[in-house]
């Protein structure tokens, strides 16, 4: 008897690609969260694969800081044009124009954690009842936990004790007025299987996930790039280095690695050889306490 | 550390979910935190973090389990409260583990990673045999379904590498095993502390000349595991291009996961429950034609015909159609704080069709312990496990869960709350 094999970047795709359509045949006003990075990237071609030749049966969402790299927001707006779908936009500097809520001051100063009010306001403002987001298990402790379909309440908390038991690939998407849900399709993906999928399916990338030159300073064991949002500390020296990025988020919180890949398979080489986690190398944000991440989606953040 | 191990995983490496439970004192932990070890998943950063914690602990060495507690309660109490999912790879392999208590609420966390394993582990300390908790936790996976069962004797370090003492386990499993009605067994003596036939082959235990745990994970045969004679298509979304001035203007695609059989174009098919008749023009995958679709493809199918399809409907054969009932007969795990209540109603989500249901009576709760029954019990509690009769407000498509983990499985939810309340396998599929 013939074998049915299915390679697991064909199993992850299946699962992402059911979870993507039960979402949007269980809830009205879904949106799906769009930063450019590379997790989200996926998440579009996923959505293509789901439920192309027609259109998303969603908007995008980008939270934007406003302390964004420049090739993030290009890259953003190139692939929005070519896939044909809407893009909203909820600017941080709006909530902070609005009084919602303080920025950060001084040399350490970043927009990271006021993306949760942004992002919540933006949910409501437009009366989306779930958010698709790119999130996975292996990224961080807290996510480890997290369901696939994940339960807000009506103040956008996560409470991790009450979470939905969840079962076979039966999602329950019911929720009572004022309530939505997260929900992340790559839960099962590895920082690898997202790599080696971009170059299965050949998705062109922003060009600072490869090796380039850049003007880049150090700060607590990580690599900045030069940027306005930052304040330099006294002694600390800008100088010029081959890296590139390995998760791109705010200018003001993403470390660069020291890296001479400058193509998709050196990228997959170097992953696959890692000996720190994405993360742990690249974001300050999940730096500040034990359980930085946890307390931050606990108040609504991605 | 961590010298590429996955460097050499191919695309078309097969993906593995199984599953683990267990107590403090077992060992799991270890187990865990070996595999991830010793394939190199492990990162620095996280060591780093685990020796740190350890350290401050007071713990004697950097205990490996820590690497597995998520949350900030679990660290505080030092349990684990909830399934934790994991994931190795080796250039064979993907692996995506699911991590169960075995302490706390052991049912209904065993029993949600057991719904998405094809695999799980038992792990039996050698000094000790068989006890309760590994009978339970076999009970629930022959109750789920799961097609392969791993009993790893554990310890075996601490009883001299002693042949005689794990053949009398193995004996004893395979006696209780034999009772299960279930899956396909394997048993290996390891040590999760030494690393005894858990990547490596154990040079200690000559005798054993099974392969060590590692190698039968990276073998065993999941690809046959699927049901791949009915052919079951639950319609989940249709694809229908809204915009009239473009190519797709004819463009009518069912779209879903297919939960068993093969599906070739040319297919003569039957939509339930109209019942109506057609044939599949195309199949399609991600825009691109494609020759056949099988478990667990997401895929588009185009039909001949212009019939109405929905969500909710189910493509099968017309000579081999699943059960269209409204009396159920199905056991239940019970996972909510608030009993099952006789005659309480409930949503209930089977395939793509929510619909709502009515309890009858529970015909008897199970001891997970033992599997016997007890007829009495007339009602179940968190964490329960029973026999329930129940009737449905429209007709489902389904079959036995014994036939197909999909169209054999349901969940409960409570309508006021809307959590999950119940997990369902359906007992009765086409006569």
């Amino acid at each position: 008897m013939r074998s049915y094999r299915r390679s697991h970047l064909g199993a992850l795709e299946d699962e992402a690609v059911h979870v993507l359509r039960e979402l949007a045949a269980e809830r009205e006003r879904p949106c799906l969260l769009f930063s450019g990075g590379k997790d989200s990237i996926v998440l579009l071609r996923l959505a293509e694969k789901a439920f192309r030749p027609a259109r998303f049966p969603f908007p995008l969402l980008h939270v934007d800081t406003g302390h964004n790299f420049p090739e993030t927001i290009a890259y953003r707006d190139r692939r929005v044009a070519e896939l044909g779908e809407r893009l909203i936009v909820a600017r941080v500097q709006d909530s902070i124009d609005a009084g919602r809520v303080a920025e950060e001051t001084g040399p350490r100063a970043s927009r990271n954690r006021l993306q949760t009010t942004t992002l919540l306001d933006a949910l409501e403002a437009h009366q989306f009842d779930a958010a698709i987001g790119g999130a996975r298990r292996d990224e961080e402790r807290a996510r480890a936990k997290e369901r696939i379909f994940s339960h807000r309440d009506e103040l956008g908390q996560w409470d991790p004790k009450q979470q939905r038991p969840e079962l076979w690939a039966l999602y329950n998407g019911r929720l009572r007025r004022g309530e939505h849900l997260r929900v992340f399709p790559l839960s099962n993906w590895t920082e690898l299987d997202v790599w080696q999928y971009i170059e299965l399916e050949d998705i062109p990338l922003p060009e600072i996930y490869f090796a380039h030159e850049r003007a880049i300073f150090e700060r607590d064991r990580m690599l900045y790039a030069h940027n306005p949002f930052i304040t330099l500390l006294p002694g600390e020296t800008v100088r010029t280095a081959e890296v590139r990025f390995r998760t791109i988020g705010d200018m003001t919180c993403t470390g660069a690695v020291s890296s001479p890949a400058r193509t998709l398979a050196e990228v997959i080489a170097e992953v696959a050889a890692a000996r720190v986690t994405e993360r742990g190398a690249t974001r300050a944000d999940d730096r500040a306490t034990e359980a930085a991440m946890e307390d931050r989606k606990r108040e609504g953040y991605f | 550390m961590r010298p590429a191990p996955a460097q050499g995983l191919v695309d078309d490496a097969e993906l593995l979910r199984f599953s683990t439970a267990g107590s403090v004192d077992d060992g799991k932990s270890t187990l865990i935190g070996r595999l991830l070890y010793d394939t190199k998943t492990v990162f620095e950063d996280q060591l780093a973090h685990v020796t740190d914690v350890s350290t401050r602990r007071g713990d004697e060495r950097v205990n490996l389990a820590l690497l597995t507690d998520g949350l900030r309660a679990e660290r505080e109490q030092g349990i684990t409260i909830d399934v934790a999912y994991r994931y190795f790879a080796t250039p064979r392999r993907k692996f995506i583990i699911a991590d169960t208590p075995g302490h706390v609420q052991y049912t209904r966390n065993m029993v949600t990673g057991a719904s998405t394993a094809s695999l799980t582990i038992i792990l039996v300390d050698a000094r000790h045999g068989l006890v309760e908790q590994s009978r339970r936790h076999a009970v629930i996976a022959a109750l789920l379904r799961i097609p392969h069962l791993v009993v790893a004797v554990n310890k075996m370090d601490l009883v001299g590498w002693d042949e005689a003492a794990f053949r009398r386990i193995e004996t004893e499993v395979r006696a209780f095993a034999a009772g299960l009605d279930g899956p396909e067994l394997t048993v290996i003596p390891i040590s999760a502390l030494t690393g005894a036939n858990v990547v490596a082959a154990s040079v200690e235990m000559p005798w054993y000349v099974g392969p060590a745990l590692l190698a039968h994970l990276e073998a065993v045969d999941i690809a046959s595991d699927a049901n791949r004679v009915d052919a079951r298509f639950p319609v989940q979304w249709v694809v229908r291009p809204q915009s009239a001035a473009t190519a797709h203007h004819d463009y009518r695609g069912y779209a879903g996961q297919v939960a068993g059989g093969v599906l070739r174009p040319g297919d003569p098919i039957v939509v339930l429950p109209s019942g109506v008749t057609s044939t599949i023009a195309k199949i399609e995958q991600g825009g691109e034609a494609i020759a056949e679709a099988y478990a667990p493809m997401s895929v588009t199918l185009h039909l001949a015909d212009a019939v109405d399809v929905g969500r909710g409907d189910m493509v099968c054969r017309p000579d081999n159609q699943p059960t269209v009932g409204q009396e159920l007969d199905a056991m239940l795990c019970w996972l909510a704080d608030k009993p099952l209540a006789a005659k309480g109603r409930y949503a209930l989500k089977h395939t793509t069709r929510w619909t709502r249901a009515v309890i009858g009576e529970v015909s008897y709760r199970l001891d997970v312990n033992t599997g016997g029954r007890d007829a009495a019990a007339g009602a179940l509690g968190k964490n329960d496990v029973g026999r329930v009769r129940l009737r449905t407000s429209t007709p489902i498509l389904y079959d036995a869960y014994r036939q197909n983990r999909t169209t054999g499985s349901f969940i409960l939810v409570d309508e006021a709350t809307n959590a999950t309340v119940a997990a369902g396998m359906l007992l009765q599929g086409p006569a």
